[in-house]
């Protein structure tokens, strides 16, 4: 559900390929077709998705460790059940994309791979820290809710699979915001210490959230491309802009000030928000935020302990098909 | 020892009863048991089904979209076999 930064990574490859095909391919994105993995396209767009696709799947699944680590210490059983769910989704929505990305045509074991050994990335935002049990909420709020704004458009994405997985995540993911923004609530309806700890948390995510639409729009460098193909369908500037204006009403019924001064409400209702710190984005795209080492270690450390199960696995079924085998040669 | 590349399974799912089972996405798995659990897991979080079927992918034969032209070519040209290629005078009512 996190695809900021995704239109930002190494320089696109221009490859000279067969202009009928490339004209064919075009007009079928501008008549509003789904492309679909057996169809030819032209090798950048499937670059470029695979990239995207998969480093969305990677945030889904390093999604689930800031989270999982209040699993343990929700305050209530409610708290508890609910979170365990949200985590469960994230889960299913790396799945899903994982299997949107293999279509087209790399294996799972190469994606994960990517990811493991920190030559693909993941959403920036994972790189934070879940200092107190506020922040669970306001990754429900402020994270989720910036997703969605993202993720909406994407549902109408020019590739099929990717597409198809968006509209499931989608649907999934309102309960994600809800959850949030009612732990958010709860907070600042509490004792001052309660409201503090929410405000505390607002302060602390409200500028990574913005982060994560990704670099302004005159220095995103692949915007035009992906464009072009419909896989993006808002900037990145535009998609900021629509989050900050559905959230500043939100600040404003739980009573939290958001961290930015210099907000004000323009003539035609939209807040304009203050400059950006882009600086502390791309150390934290580079590798030195808060948790990068902890969460790239916790998921190798995930993957290589997992290992005996899916070689138990596979061996099991191994054994079974070759015993059907020779039964069948009896 | 390096695990081999897990298959793929296509997973459909009869949502309602009386309805067909319709393709939902896939997943990976070493068999098909672990294939119907993960189903469940990934695909009936919220109760979508009531039965599951899951299909190695290798096993689907697909028709090749390069050549969808030719392939349904013969159903184009046949108009009438639609109703309404048919005329039924308006005092005759529904038919």
């Amino acid at each position: 559900m996190y695809t900021q930064a995704l239109n930002s990574s190494d320089g696109e490859d221009r490859f000279v390929e067969d202009a009928t095909r490339a004209a064919a391919f075009q007009a079928r994105i501008d008549a509003d077709e789904r492309i679909e993995p057996n169809d030819w396209m032209p090798a950048a767009y499937r670059k470029t998705l695979t990239r995207q696709i998969s480093q969305h799947a990677h945030s889904e699944i390093v999604g689930m460790l800031p989270e999982g680590n209040w699993i343990t210490r929700a305050p209530s059983l409610r708290r508890k059940a609910a979170l365990l769910a949200k985590v469960q989704d994230e889960c299913g929505h790396g799945l899903y994309l994982y299997a949107a990305a293999e279509t087209l045509g790399s294996s799972r074991e190469e994606l994960v791979d990517a990811m493991l050994s920190g030559k693909s990335r993941y959403s920036s935002i994972f790189n934070y820290p879940t200092l107190t049990w506020a922040d669970i909420g306001a990754i429900g709020w402020l994270v989720d809710g910036a997703a969605i704004m993202n993720q909406i458009p994407l549902c109408r994405c020019s590739y099929g699979p990717y597409a198809r997985a968006m509209i499931r995540v989608c649907k999934e993911e309102s309960f994600h915001q809800r959850q949030g923004f009612e732990i958010m609530l709860t907070l600042a309806r509490g004792t001052e210490e309660q409201k503090a700890m929410a405000q505390n948390a607002l302060d602390r995510w409200w500028w990574p959230v913005l982060m994560m639409f990704g670099p302004p729009d005159q220095a995103s460098q692949h915007s035009d491309t992906s464009t072009k193909w419909k896989i993006k369908r808002f900037s990145n500037d535009e998609l900021r802009q629509k989050f900050v204006d559905a959230t500043v009403p939100q600040a404003e019924f739980l009573g939290l000030t958001i961290p930015d001064p210099g907000m004000t409400q323009d003539a035609e209702g939209h807040w304009r928000y203050s400059e950006i710190d882009w600086t502390e984005f791309k150390q934290v795209l580079a590798g030195n935020g808060p948790c990068n080492r902890d969460r790239l270690a916790a998921r190798r450390k995930a993957h290589e302990e997992g290992a005996w199960v899916r070689e138990a696995a596979a061996a099991y079924a191994a054994k079974r098909e070759s015993r059907r085998t020779a039964q069948a040669a009896e | 020892m390096a695990t081999p590349n897990s298959p793929l399974w296509e997973v459909f799912i009869r949502s309602r009863n009386g309805l067909a089972h319709k393709h939902v996405g896939s997943l990976h798995a070493a068999d098909a048991t672990l294939a119907l659990q993960a189903a469940r897991d990934i695909y009936t979080r919220r109760g979508e089904g009531l039965s599951i079927w899951v299909v190695p992918s290798s096993a689907i034969t697909a028709s090749d979209p390069s050549e969808k032209g030719m392939m349904f070519e013969p159903a184009e040209s046949k108009i009438y076999r639609h109703p309404t290629f048919y005329d039924v005078p308006e005092e005759v009512g529904h038919m």
